[in-house]
């Protein structure tokens, strides 16, 4: 192998045969990875692929400027190699989790403890980080929490009210579903890839499906396409709507917690008039969708978004009037430019600290390649900035839906893709409601999984938010974690 | 005789009519967001519930845990008893007994933070630490607000004190009790009465541990603190004193009922402030209560 070789480039979307991506020994992997990311790469998967001799590092980097993904692939490595982290804030948790799942050591990561393993019935947390001081006391939250949402430990370091650092535990939600993928794809697999965040159905069946297409060198009907595009920011509507009116809730404003509570159950209806089931299940199949929409119920989707636009306009409307919400949400668990993008921030949370970061846009795949969405941003990076940018992706995701069902695609909405190719890596990104979801996958000689590895939004941006609490009151965190909205369990998977 | 039944039947009253507040605030709420909401008598079924439940205690809990939610309630009785009711005076009354009404309010509050910190929990410290520090600056308030009916008044007797209006610093003063009132009973926008967020809680923080007839006795001392807000309010600012006893009564219910619709819109309407802007609305309060004060002493008397 020819060690200065340059990572492999592929569009999204797109499979590469395994013995095409370039490989080099460990150290060099590393520095040739750094590199890729100093010249302005993004860290989207870092995982191992367990063999005989070892484990092989797997990088996927994305170059948003060049709108490429470049993958690039170790030598077995046996027991540790130097730590990317070091260089590459962005890789902590990626070689955190590799170290948890394949026992490599990063050489000199500063805070290598597991992520998600379980020990016994409960995650091995680990040591916390410890701010000492007579004056410094810790609290821990969860994993059980006062209301119903997923479970997760949040200690924070407090000197008084105020926050000095915040660190975050999670893996209650751990269910195993890498491992269960491997040796797939089975009769079971498109439902697991469906509940790997449940509010985050479409974004993962979408790239489920793609991968598999991808896997046998063919494309899902562009029907399919269209109404997966259609459906996937239906889903975006849906969450951000429903996270306008918790944002409202967590500062107790009533009129906008109220209203938008409602609206999201109307976002969702939408997406039960195209398949059945309001988050979306059933709809996306490997080789196109199991529904075509046709133009009577088109027409009906078009007037009832339209409604469901008019009122989350108006309930976004009180939350922007009024002052004692504004007053909640400015310069509230600020990430700045610069932190959101040496964390490698994605989505919702990168946008709204100004970073023009989408998939969809830099990346586009499937229908986004004919039908483009503008990046919605907003400079801040605080509550507020978050809150915004959910506005304006509620205003540009419906008009995207809008302008599609003027315009809709028109053929047979499923095609039977074949079997997958032996000994190929797959990569797909899509621009979930929270951000980047990314999934690789390596098949082994008879097509089957050898290593399936899913990357959602939540793996980069937990970080975020553990960043946005410093300095902040303690008080404020429900605000932070709710305009965050991360997932657990698709962070646990 | 007769003054025991007196005490008695004024007992009751104030037992029995405090829970329906939080119902009608509850309601106020529901009707401005569209929905239907708890029924008005919510809190007494709630209450009821709980009563008949078991309680269940931390092991590191010592008795304060149980006695402290009982003495705050017993407080706030004898707090209730002292105030009076319009022209029906207070069933004790005497000279000095504005101190006492001020002592009790706060020993119940030192009971509750200290069943709170019985727990070792260290979110109830921190809500103890926020409900301490706010009172602080609320009780100043509240005082200043007496110390203005007591310089007009010439008294310190509450039924003295709060039989004329408060004249002419009325409104002054009606908006600084208003404000003590929503912090004292941690209403929007101080606390969110409503929240299931620990790290935002105040006073429910403070109860989290407890459950069945502790939790009883601080949910109904809370509704009965939220009346006796109210109470003092209307009669610090209207002169039931010059009214007829039918009149009086009317005017005493309205006024409640107008209050709790207030603080129900006010719930609606606002979003609840950050934490270090709480001592700024408190301090407002103070301010408004202390010209109040200003206004009786050099304004002359009504």
């Amino acid at each position: 192998m020819n060690p200065r070789r340059e990572f492999f480039l592929l569009s999204n979307g797109a499979s590469v045969p395994w013995a095409d991506v370039p490989e080099w020994p460990a150290e060099a992997f590393v520095a040739a990875t750094a590199a890729g990311l100093e010249r302005g790469g993004r860290l989207c998967a870092w995982f191992g692929v367990p063999e005989k001799s070892g484990t092989r590092l797997v990088a996927v980097i994305a170059f948003d400027a060049e709108n490429t993904l470049a993958v690039g692939r170790s030598a077995p490595v046996g027991k540790s190699y130097p730590s990317l982290t070091p260089r590459q804030p962005q890789a902590h948790l990626f070689e955190r989790e590799v170290w948890e799942q394949h026992g490599l050591v990063p050489e000199g990561h500063p805070w290598l403890k597991p992520v998600r393993r379980q020990n016994g019935g409960q995650p091995a947390v680990g040591e916390f980080f410890r701010v000492e001081g007579g004056e410094i006391h810790e609290v821990a939250v969860g994993p059980v929490h006062a209301g119903i949402i997923e479970p997760g430990h949040f200690r924070f370091q407090c000197n008084g009210e105020e926050v000095l650092h915040l660190e975050i535990a999670l893996g209650y939600q751990h269910r195993g579903i890498e491992e269960a993928l491997a040796g797939g794809p089975q009769r079971a697999t498109m439902s697991q890839m469906e509940t790997v965040a449940g509010d985050t159905t479409i974004g993962h069946a979408t790239a489920y499906a793609t991968i598999l297409e991808s896997l046998a060198a063919t494309e899902a009907p562009l029907s399919a396409q269209w109404l997966r595009s259609i459906a996937l920011e239906l889903e975006r509507l849906a969450n951000h709507a429903g996270d306008l009116g918790a944002l409202a809730n967590d500062v107790a404003f009533l009129p906008t917690s109220a209203a938008c509570g409602k609206i999201r159950g109307d976002f969702l209806n939408l997406t039960a008039l195209l398949c059945g089931n309001r988050f979306g299940r059933g709809l996306i199949r490997p080789g196109g969708c199991k529904q075509v929409l046709e133009a009577a119920r088109a027409a009906q989707l078009a007037e009832k978004l339209r409604g469901a636009l008019a009122e989350v306009n108006e309930a976004a409307e009180w939350l922007w009037e009024s002052n004692s919400v504004r007053a909640r949400f400015e310069f509230t668990g600020t990430v700045t430019a610069s932190q959101a993008a040496e964390i490698g921030l994605v989505g919702v949370a990168a946008r709204a600290s100004g970073l023009v970061r989408d998939v969809r846009f830099d990346h586009p795949a499937g229908w986004h390649r004919f039908a483009p969405v503008p990046v919605a941003v907003w400079p801040g990076g605080d509550v507020f900035a978050r809150a915004r940018v959910r506005w304006l992706e509620i205003q540009r995701s419906a008009k995207f839906i809008e302008e599609q069902l003027a315009a809709p695609a028109e053929g047979e909405g499923f095609a039977d893709p074949g079997p997958p190719a032996g000994d190929t890596l797959a990569v797909m990104l899509v621009e979930g409601w929270r951000g980047e979801i990314c999934h690789v996958a390596l098949t082994d000689r008879t097509g089957k999984f050898r290593r399936y590895k899913i990357v959602d939004a939540s793996f980069h941006n937990w970080t975020g938010l553990e960043l946005a609490m410093r300095g902040q009151a303690i008080s404020d965190f429900p605000i932070c974690n709710k305009s965050f909205n991360l997932s657990y369990c698709g962070f646990d998977l | 005789m007769i003054a025991a039944a007196d005490i008695l039947l004024r007992l009751a009253a104030w037992l029995l009519v405090a829970p329906l507040l939080p119902g009608i605030i509850n309601k106020v709420k529901a009707w401005v967001a569209g929905r239907r909401g708890p029924p008005v008598l919510q809190l007494y079924f709630d209450l009821a519930k709980l009563w008949r439940k078991g309680t269940v205690l931390s092991t590191a809990a010592s008795p304060a845990h149980v006695i402290g939610p009982a003495a705050a309630w017993v407080a706030l009785i004898g707090a209730a008893l002292l105030l009076p009711v319009g022209p029906a005076g207070a069933s004790l009354s005497f000279r000095g007994d504005a101190l006492l009404f001020v002592y009790l309010l706060a020993f119940a509050r030192f009971c509750i933070a200290l069943a709170a910190l019985d727990t070792g929990s260290a979110f109830e410290g921190m809500g103890v630490a926020r409900e301490v520090s706010y009172a602080v600056l609320s009780e100043a308030a509240l005082i200043t607000a007496l110390l203005t009916l007591c310089v007009q008044s010439d008294s310190v007797s509450l039924a003295t004190m709060l039989a004329p209006s408060a004249g002419t610093g009325a409104a002054l003063l009606a908006a600084g009790l208003f404000g003590v009132l929503l912090a004292e009973n941690c209403r929007v926008p101080f606390d969110d009465p409503n929240t299931h967020l620990e790290l935002t809680m105040i006073h429910e923080v403070m109860v989290l541990d407890h459950s069945g007839p502790t939790l009883a006795a601080i949910l109904h001392g809370a509704a009965l603190k939220l009346l006796l807000f109210a109470v003092l309010l209307a009669e610090a600012v209207l002169p039931l004193g010059k009214l007829t006893l039918p009149q009086a009564a009317g005017a005493l219910i309205a006024a409640v009922f107008a209050v709790a619709v207030a603080v129900g819109l006010v719930e609606s309407l606002l979003a609840r402030l950050a934490f270090r802007r709480v001592p700024l609305l408190l301090t407002t309060a103070f301010l408004l209560c202390l010209f109040a004060l200003l206004v009786a002493w050099k304004g002359g008397k009504p």
